[in-house]
């Protein structure tokens, strides 16, 4: 029964990560997707503000489920996100001024972010307040995993970095300071810092997402089709052997 | 009785194939490919040869990976690294054209399902996926090899790697003079001859630059019907219409006019790349307006854009809007048009709607 408990519970937030990922398979929250994953630390700050706004809103909608009335919920709900968004705000202006300015106007975005409002819509109205801040966590880390997979795929091939500007700047391979005299070529692909690199970027991953899910959904399909197989087959045998009894 | 072969239609079977229209194609490269030779040395030639190897390997090793049917024998490939390598700048790194194929064949060809299934013209979209990653490379080009200046043909060959291509022999393009005349208010035309921008003997992409080779390529491309002249004509045309109206109030429309018929790839791209089957509509209608747009488009990225060139990106948008034009569809013989059908249905709905009222009326009259 307990065992049951913690799995119905990391269901949650794996459904969150994997099965319904709110970039790659809900298709949520794309315009900060887009604008913010220039660079992986970007993406990593952007999707780490989203999980906790998304943690605390989910938890306080769950809370006031039943007090708030059908009609106004949606209002409700904005208030209820805004609040936290202007706190994180005041909170990352004051510690983190850095991600802070590189973040920008899609900070303040967070509160019409279609992942937290549809959170609060689709789970949170509806569940307990554990299941509800279980469900925050598993969304908010599958959109921060999202989020940094695209903005270091498009840092690396963009401007050849790797989490600039967290890892102290450590420059990989050859760099211009070895050779005073010549320019060398600067190979980097700066399609993938710009806005057309972006659709790129997401809608190769989602290929490859879907793929993969498509292929595991065959898989689950020839397994359960096999199992089926299986148990008409043994029904076949058990029926062939009381017909045979009845004819002895 | 005579024996009749009783089959559905269709009935009448053309010996046309994939491989020979692709093969009809690249015939008409050809001149082009000899054009760029003559001016510019071996160099582009080399380029080319990168540019189709890369395209063929990646759709080689594309369905292989994937295991697809190999698809590398209809010759599509080598069609679309010949139109990549001609839309390049003459002296580019090695690795440009490589990425280009690779990015042309995988990413916006086969990734979508391979031949006749791409959004979009994979040359023409690789040559803005390279515009966008390497602007410098991509926009520097360089004078005609002048044989009794101690060039010979090899003499680009220095500059395999180098990104950063010396002073001495970049020049600019008669697009980028008209740019600056559109800045300045001068004569677009300064400097340049007709005679010069017709043979080639200027700035500019590979293939682009010798309008007498693409003429002569086209028509062998129209002779053997492997493209229909309506769309090359009508974009061509109204980019001589647009560019008359938009420079209207300039005193220098004539020079305007056939500046931009001559320079940048305005011919190599109406006959080559803005008539690829996948990629253009059929009907009639849709045809007039794919080949205004494509015209439109073109001026305007010329006269307002930040780059002085803008065919590319004109083929590309109105590439993406012929799903949308493929949905005005001809009459079908024996129909009656769509116009007449909605013509007569609304007539019915203003009849009922009026008899309505003429009875309600009456009935208020009865009952008054």
């Amino acid at each position: 029964m307990k065992g049951q408990f913690l799995s119905n519970k990391l269901g949650i937030v794996k459904n969150g990560i994997l099965t319904s990922n709110p970039t790659f398979r809900l298709v949520l929250g794309m315009c900060p997707t887009l604008a913010v994953t220039t660079s992986a630390f970007n993406g990593l700050g952007m999707g780490l503000a989203a999980t906790v706004v998304l943690i605390c809103s989910n938890a306080l909608v769950s809370l006031l489920r039943k007090v708030i009335p059908d009609k106004v919920r949606i209002p409700a709900y904005v208030l209820i996100i805004a609040t936290f968004v202007t706190l994180l705000e005041m909170l990352l202006k004051k510690f983190i001024p850095t991600l802070y300015s590189a973040l920008g106007i899609y900070l303040p975005l967070i509160v019409v972010n279609c992942i937290i409002l549809a959170r609060a819509e689709a789970f949170a109205s509806m569940n307990k307040v554990g299941d509800s801040i279980l469900d925050g966590l598993g969304m908010g880390l599958g959109f921060t995993l999202a989020l940094v997979v695209m903005g270091f795929i498009r840092e690396f091939l963009g401007a050849g970095t790797i989490f600039a500007g967290s890892l102290g700047d450590i420059e990989f391979g050859i760099t211009q300071d070895a050779f005073p005299n010549y320019k060398l070529p600067d190979y980097s692909l700066s399609i993938f810092v710009l806005p057309a690199g972006g659709f790129l970027t997401l809608g190769i991953l989602m290929a490859i997402v879907n793929y993969i899910s498509d292929k595991n959904k065959e898989k689950k399909d020839k397994e359960h089709e096999a199992k089926l197989h299986r148990a008409l087959e043994v029904a076949q045998a058990v029926e062939n052997a009381n017909t045979q009894k009845e004819e002895e | 009785m005579a024996k009749y072969i009783v089959s559905s239609s269709p009935h009448i079977t053309s010996k046309t194939t994939t491989q020979k229209i692709m093969l009809d194609v690249i015939i008409a490269l050809i001149p082009a490919t000899i054009a760029s030779f003559l001016i510019y040395g071996l160099y582009p030639i080399f380029i080319m040869i990168l540019s189709v190897g890369c395209a063929v390997t990646a759709e080689w090793l594309f369905n292989l990976v994937t295991k697809r049917q190999q698809s590398v024998r209809d010759l599509s490939a080598i069609v679309t690294g010949m139109i990549l390598a001609l839309n390049l700048p003459p002296v580019v790194p090695f690795y440009v054209p490589m990425v280009g194929s690779f990015f042309a064949i995988i990413i916006v060809k086969m990734l979508f399902g391979g031949i006749g299934r791409n959004f979009a013209n994979p040359a023409i979209t690789a040559r803005i996926f390279l515009v966008l990653c390497w602007a410098g490379v991509m926009t520097r080009f360089v004078n005609p090899i002048d044989l009794s200046n101690g060039m010979n043909l090899f003499s680009y060959f220095e500059n395999v790697v180098n990104i950063n291509l010396p002073d001495a022999i970049t020049s600019a393009t008669p697009l980028a003079g008209v740019k600056e005349a559109i800045e300045a208010g001068g004569n677009p035309a300064a400097g340049l001859s007709a005679l010069d921008m017709f043979l080639g003997r200027i700035g500019g992409s590979a293939g682009e630059v010798s309008t007498l080779a693409i003429l002569i390529g086209a028509l062998y491309l129209l002779i053997k019907r492997v493209i229909d002249w309506k769309i090359p004509v009508i974009y061509i045309g109204s980019v001589v219409v647009f560019t008359a109206i938009f420079f209207a109030n300039s005193e220098y429309v004539g020079e305007y006019v056939w500046t931009y018929l001559l320079g940048g790839g305005l011919m190599f791209g109406a006959f080559f790349m803005a008539t690829d089957y996948a990629t253009s509509p059929k009907a009639p209608l849709a045809v007039c307006i794919y080949g205004i747009g494509l015209g439109f488009l073109t001026v305007i990225f010329r006269k307002f854009g930040s780059m002085s060139e803008g065919v590319s990106f004109a083929i590309l948008l109105m590439n993406i809007v012929t799903p949308l034009l493929e949905k005005i569809t001809p009459r079908i013989f024996g129909m009656k048009s769509k116009w007449e059908t909605n013509g007569k249905k609304i007539g019915e709905w203003f009849k009922k709607v009026f008899s309505k009222k003429q009875k309600s009326e009456e009935k208020e009259a009865q009952n008054g």
